[in-house]
């Protein structure tokens, strides 16, 4: 079974929000509420300053505490590429994977239930990659396999530099950004 | 490449050129576009507008309903990828603060008080009152301010009725320096798209040029691609900007001082003789004396004046010859900025002219069209007067022609009066420099005619208010562009509009019919005047529509590849020294003058732009305004913390003037020289209309009274404002 | 300097954290007041008290049953996704706290239902007199009631506990990933349940009983506070931040004040002087105690979803 991830090069980001704007248009993300978002990094002092620009969404961790913590299962890992969503209808709204999240990549739908992004398994189940990787104008995202070797996404883990967000907080994310 | 059409590029004036064809058969419109009835999806090409570069899209409606829009993969401005903005163009047509039906103006100018009227009602009006001024002044006394490929029809009827007059914001407040400063040195300027090779430029110098912030399409693309390449990338910028994020050099300048840095590195490079040889003996005119010139401005002269150290200099200057030719020193774009830009803007082109990047891979490329004939109307009359916008050529390199010129006119009555302004998408309160004058020229007019998307503060003052149809629902006229290769692209209805909304082509018709000009509009709509045009061409308009974009063949577009080596200047050659300019009583090289200071415990006030927003024309858009609904007022960390003040306080601008501003969030940071503050143009709007942006942010353009006309050729420096910080209670 | 901005802007996570509001900690409180509640019913029944009618153990189930659908209430006020309260019963997910909590919730309630009837008191009985019959039934099983007892007390322990642990599990907030946080607020439940009865209770010895139980509750919450800080302050960078939270930044003064002064110190001062008869008992004290331990939940969830694994300026 595949194990999707997704590499986005900082280098290459220029964090035009684009990947932002298109997860609102594809997922009818309500107006006041982000899937996905850029943030700027910035380190040092004027003029010697160096900034790393991520585009952030849920990490779809490999340890997911927003799994393990809900107490209807509606948080849950999808058989297709472990890919960490969440049934509506199965959701009471407890906030317990909100709070859960060190990433805080959840919110509550303005209908109630808990909502993040879903690496577009919509569109991978028909074959396609997630919205934000499409349009990305700089040609930054990657998505795939990240337990084939010959995937696109292995290919740059091996050959690039890496990091990924708070790993200390033991979720293995599955999002690197390559520096 | 043929040298006529070389020619034609250097007339790049957007007319039409006349020719005689058949009219071929007419095609029926997207029949089941915005149907609600209709189920799954449907896949409509067209272009973009929400900024002018005109990305080809895959507009996508689903059962009905406007969904998403993406890249039209064959489209070569796009590459099959939006910029943020176009994604989010669907936005437009969502929009509740749109204009809905025609309006007329029921109290004083400016009160925003309105009637709604028919389109008859409105068309005959203004008909009438266009009479009035064509009878009492002349025609030339209407004029019109247009911006983007929508108003080419109603420039059509007013250019019938033989006005004269057109002007857009995009030369004398935008891009205008640049292209008089290479059409000088080059003898062609740089034109929209640009023509610069980012891709294949091995060093990239951006000054000022904020790539990734400026989103422009191709370019922010091919910046990635060749930052991914891994070029040399240098920024000279008092901002710490995204592209600077990138650069290998990131060289924080002192604002307005660029052409002392500017001839500084050409010092080096001469007396290093790091420049191109060859390239500057075969093609360049006046080297000699340019070089003497040159050798007053050391870098350690230009030190005290930018404040970058001279060992930073001499390393950038070497490291630029390291990769010359495809070293391209960009020409930036928005280049109005202190009144001395066409000079500036001359010497980036005499820098690139030394790194040889003119006309070679990972330079200037030579742009490419599609030869398409333009529809065989009838002539339009002979003008009795000159255009009023440069009288007696006082900005005697102005190609094109200056709003500001011809809002100077409409206040002073002279050369001649201008009573008509008819405005088409450009935002003149946000676009020009000093409101109050704009308000002035106002107050003079008989009639003010604003046709615009939504209730923009332009709007706000016009007599008579026209409401067009976004983008995504009407025609335009093809788009038939000069780029790294030929094509001619449709934009082509993709939903219906929701109210009485009417798209130019229709309203530039029934105009000219009110005002018995119906001959000038042989076609009965628009796709048959594009079927005619595509005909004549011997292109198929069908599969334009199904395809929205028809490529042409490749052709050569480098030296290299065989372009013929012509400099379309008086000597034929680069101009190193410009006797033109010398004739004219200016520097035949640049010379650097210190740019003015502000008050003391002043701030320059500096703007760009913010990747999710076009201007002052995407604030309401509920999808790109969700992305940033206000912007910041940017400064440095240890000024902000002087002033008490954190990232997220709000604070009024005051400027020398006394102008206050809205107010406006603090972004505290160590981006920002101390010197200067910064904000993204476009918000702070005033116009209540405006429900979801009205007094969000600050204006920039309010800020703006002083600016700095350039000699050369009328463009507006805008950089001039200083500010004070007035923090809120 | 690190400067680090976002463009996110969701509804009660940015700027910080703030999905649980006023329900929650007032839920946490109840459920760790009445675990204290159950745990004293429980040793009442277990040592014998209730043979004696005006034991309190005969009002606490009671009051411990309405207090606690109070808390349900306000925990079901918070869920956003009310109609589907009900998927909370169509699983048991082993990892989860919260389901635990539900499934807890649901048998504390039979076990406080048989803690009253083992001593039904007057006022009910005498409007029911089936409610003594069954009572009656219950005191011929004496093996039966010591087993209430301590089903009482277990039950109440594990309710007292999980309030914490339903924090502690969630790691991603610094401040909450602490091994102590259960014994915190089991303690602090039953030093305000100590508190709560002291008030209620009828009986002289009971109460001298009951404040002298608080006092030592008192002093063993400093220590676990105590415990709680020095885990805090001795693990990583981010845990470090997040106890400064409570010791010297924006939660201090109230944690400072209401929490370690007002709502433990000063209390158990006039509880030890009054324990020791140098003045007299009223309930100004265990008023103190109760605010306190509500305060105490108010400040570690509010805190708690403030402190950040990213050390920056959200
Ligand atoms: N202070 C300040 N001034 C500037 C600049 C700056 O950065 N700061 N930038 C300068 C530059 S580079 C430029 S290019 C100019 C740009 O100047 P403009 O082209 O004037 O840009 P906007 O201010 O966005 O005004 C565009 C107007 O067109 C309307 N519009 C949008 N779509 C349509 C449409 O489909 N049909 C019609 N009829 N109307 C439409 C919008 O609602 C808006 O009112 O401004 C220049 N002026
Ligand atoms: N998203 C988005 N993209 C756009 C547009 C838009 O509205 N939105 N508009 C498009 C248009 S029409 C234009 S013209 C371009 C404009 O974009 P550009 O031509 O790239 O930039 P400017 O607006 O001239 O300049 C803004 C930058 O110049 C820096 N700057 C200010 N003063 C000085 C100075 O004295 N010296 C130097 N070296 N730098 C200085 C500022 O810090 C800022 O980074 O953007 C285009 N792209
Ligand atoms: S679309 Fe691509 S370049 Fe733009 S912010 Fe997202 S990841 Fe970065
Ligand atoms: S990032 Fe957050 S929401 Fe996503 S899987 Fe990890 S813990 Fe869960
Ligand atoms: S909010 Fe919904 S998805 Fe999240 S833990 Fe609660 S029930 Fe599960
Ligand atoms: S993968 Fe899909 S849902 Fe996730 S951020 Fe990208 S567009 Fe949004
Ligand atoms: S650059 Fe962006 S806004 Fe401009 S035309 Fe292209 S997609 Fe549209
Ligand atoms: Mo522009």
């Amino acid at each position: 079974m595949a194990r999707f991830g997704m590499v986005i090069d900082t280098k290459k980001c220029v964090g035009c929000m684009d990947c932002v704007v298109v997860c609102k248009t594809e997922n009818n993300v309500p107006e006041g509420f982000n899937r996905d978002w850029i943030v700027q990094d910035v380190r040092g002092k004027n003029p010697h300053l160096q900034m790393e620009i991520r585009s952030e969404r849920c990490n779809h961790c490999d340890n997911p505490p927003c799994v393990y913590c809900c107490p209807t299962g509606a948080s849950h890992v999808h058989d297709l590429g472990g890919v960490v969503i969440v049934t509506h209808d199965m959701c009471i709204g407890c906030k317990a994977c909100i709070a859960a999240c060190p990433y805080d990549a959840r919110f509550i739908h303005p209908e109630g239930y808990a909502d993040k992004c879903t690496f577009c398994i919509h569109r991978v189940e028909k074959g396609m990659g997630p919205a934000c990787v499409s349009v990305c104008p700089t040609h930054c995202m990657f998505w795939g396999a990240l337990d084939d070797p010959n995937s696109e996404v292995s290919k740059l883990l091996d050959s690039r530099k890496h990091h990924a967000l708070i790993p200390e907080a033991g979720t293995k994310p599955q999002i690197f950004y390559l520096v | 490449m043929n040298p006529l059409s070389r020619r034609k590029f250097l007339k790049i004036s957007g007319a039409t050129i006349a020719v005689a064809a058949t009219i071929g058969t007419v095609t029926k419109a997207i029949e089941n576009a915005g149907d609600t009835k209709s189920k799954g999806i449907q896949k409509i090409p067209t272009f973009c507008d929400i900024c002018f570069w005109k990305c080809g899209a895959i507009a996508y409606v689903r059962d009905g309903k406007l969904w998403k829009i993406e890249g039209n993969p064959l489209d070569p401005l796009s590459r099959g990828r939006l910029c943020p903005r176009g994604t989010g163009g669907i936005g437009a047509y969502y929009d509740p603060d749109r204009l809905r039906a025609p309006l007329i103006r029921m109290q004083e100018r400016g009160k925003e008080m309105w009637k709604e009227v028919t389109w008859d009602e409105a068309l005959s009006y203004i008909a009438d009152k266009m009479q009035k001024i064509k009878s009492q002044y002349g025609p030339e006394s209407m004029s019109m301010f247009s911006h983007g490929i929508g108003g080419n029809f109603l420039r059509h009827t007013l250019k019938a009725y033989g006005t004269i007059n057109f002007a857009a914001p995009s030369f004398a407040q935008c891009r205008g320096p640049r292209d008089v400063g290479f059409k000088l040195t080059f003898g062609e300027d740089v034109s929209s798209p640009e023509r610069t090779d980012i891709k294949n430029a091995q060093c990239l110098v951006l000054i000022g040029s904020h790539l990734g912030e400026n989103m422009h399409n191709t370019q922010a693309q091919e910046f990635a691609e060749t930052v991914g390449n891994g070029a040399s990338i240098i920024v000279v910028d008092p901002r710490y900007s995204v592209a600077a994020s990138k650069a290998k050099y990131y060289l924080p300048i002192k604002p307005g001082t660029d052409l002392a840095f500017l001839l500084a590195w050409m010092n080096v490079i001469v007396s290093e003789n790091l420049y191109d040889k060859e390239y500057v003996e075969k093609y360049g005119f006046g080297f000699e004396q340019f070089k003497a010139e040159l050798s007053a401005y050391t870098p350690e002269w230009a030190y005290p004046e930018t404040g970058i150290e001279p060992k930073l200099i001499r390393a950038t200057a070497r490291e630029m010859a390291r990769y010359k030719p495809a070293t391209l020193i960009h020409p930036g774009r928005h280049v109005t900025w202190y009144g001395d830009d066409a000079q500036r803007s001359r010497a980036i082109a005499l820098l690139n002219a030394l790194m040889g990047s003119w006309g070679r891979k990972g330079g200037f490329y030579y742009p490419v069209s599609m030869d398409m004939p333009g529809y065989p109307y009838p002539a339009y009359p002979t003008p009795t007067k000159d255009k009023v916008d440069n009288p007696n050529k006082k900005y005697p390199f102005a190609h094109e022609a200056i709003t500001t010129g011809i809002r100077e006119a409409t206040i002073t009555g002279k050369p001649y009066p201008v009573k008509g302004w008819m405005v088409y998408a450009t935002n003149l309160f946000h676009a020009l420099p000093n409101e109050n004058e704009t308000i002035n020229a106002i107050q003079n007019l008989d009639l003010l005619v604003v046709v615009d998307v939504i209730p923009s503060e332009i709007a706000g003052w016009a007599d008579v208010v026209l409401p067009e149809s976004v983008y995504l629902e009407r025609h335009d006229d093809i788009n038939v562009e000069w780029f790294r290769e030929p094509f001619v692209a449709l934009r082509q209805p993709v939903v219906k509009s929701p109210h009485d909304q009417k798209p130019n082509w229709w309203i530039a018709k029934k105009l000219a019919e009110k005002l018995g000009l119906g001959n000038y509009y042989p076609w009965k709509d628009i796709e048959e005047y594009i079927n005619h045009r595509m005909t004549a061409a011997g292109l198929s308009f069908d599969e334009l529509k199904k395809n929205g974009i028809i490529l042409g063949d490749k052709q050569p577009i480098y030296f290299d590849e065989g372009v013929p080596i012509e400099f379309f200047t008086p000597s034929g050659k680069i101009e190193f020294y410009s006797l033109q300019l010398q004739q004219a009583g200016f520097d035949p090289v640049p010379k650097y003058k210190r740019p003015t200071i502000g008050p003391p415990g002043s701030f320059r006030l500096l703007y760009g732009r913010s990747p999710v927003h076009s201007f002052s024309r995407t604030q309401t858009n509920r999808i790109l305004s969700d992305m940033m609904s206000e912007n910041e007022v940017w400064i440095n960390a240890n000024v902000a913390e002087r002033y008490d003040l954190k990232s997220g306080d709000y604070v009024r601008l005051k400027n020398q003037d006394g102008v206050v501003s809205n107010k406006i969030k603090v972004k505290a940071t160590e981006r920002i020289r101390p010197d200067c503050v910064y904000m993204v143009h476009g918000f702070g709007h005033t116009a209540k209309g405006l429900k979801h942006a009205f007094l969000k942010g600050a204006s920039d353009a309010q800020l703006l009274t002083r600016y700095e006309t350039d000699p050369l050729m009328g463009g507006t420096g805008m950089n001039m404002n200083f500010v004070t910080i007035e923090v809120e209670a | 300097m690190n400067e680090y901005t976002t463009t996110r802007h969701n509804e009660m996570i940015d700027p910080s954290l703030h999905i649980w509001g006023w329900e929650i900690p007032v839920y946490l409180f109840i459920g760790g007041l009445v675990a204290g509640m159950m745990i004293i019913t429980g040793y009442f029944i277990f040592k014998g008290k209730y043979k004696d009618k005006a034991c309190v153990c005969g009002v606490l189930p009671l009051l411990g049953m309405i207090i606690l659908s109070a808390g349900m209430f306000a925990l079901f006020l918070d869920l956003e996704h009310k109609l589907y309260t009900w998927r909370l019963y169509t699983s048991f997910k082993i990892a989860s706290p919260m389901s635990w909590g539900a499934w807890i919730l649901i048998v504390v309630y039979p076990a406080m239902a048989a803690s009253f009837f083992v001593n039904v008191p007057e006022y009910f009985s005498k409007i029911f007199p089936w409610m003594d019959k069954i009572s009656e039934k219950l005191q011929q099983h004496r093996y039966l009631i010591k087993n209430i007892g301590v089903i009482n007390m277990l039950l109440g322990g594990l309710l007292g506990i999980y309030t914490g642990v339903l924090l502690s599990a969630l790691g991603a907030r610094p401040l909450w990933n602490s091994s102590m946080l259960w014994l915190l607020f089991l303690v602090s439940g039953l030093s305000s349940a100590a508190a709560f009865v002291h008030m209620v209770a009828g009986r002289v010895d009971e109460r001298e009983l009951l404040a002298k139980a608080d006092n030592g509750f008192l002093i063993i919450e400093i220590f676990v506070i105590g415990l709680f800080v020095i885990g805090m302050i001795t693990s990583t960078k981010v845990h470090i931040q997040s106890a400064m939270l409570l010791l010297s930044g924006i939660y201090a003064p109230v944690f400072w004040v209401f929490v370690v002064g007002l709502g433990i110190v000063i209390p158990l001062i006039i509880q030890l002087l009054a324990v020791n008869h140098k003045i007299k008992h009223t309930p100004i004290a265990p008023i103190m105690v109760i605010i306190g331990g509500l305060i105490l939940r108010f400040v570690i969830v509010d805190a708690g979803q403030y402190s950040h694994w990213i050390d920056a300026a959200f």
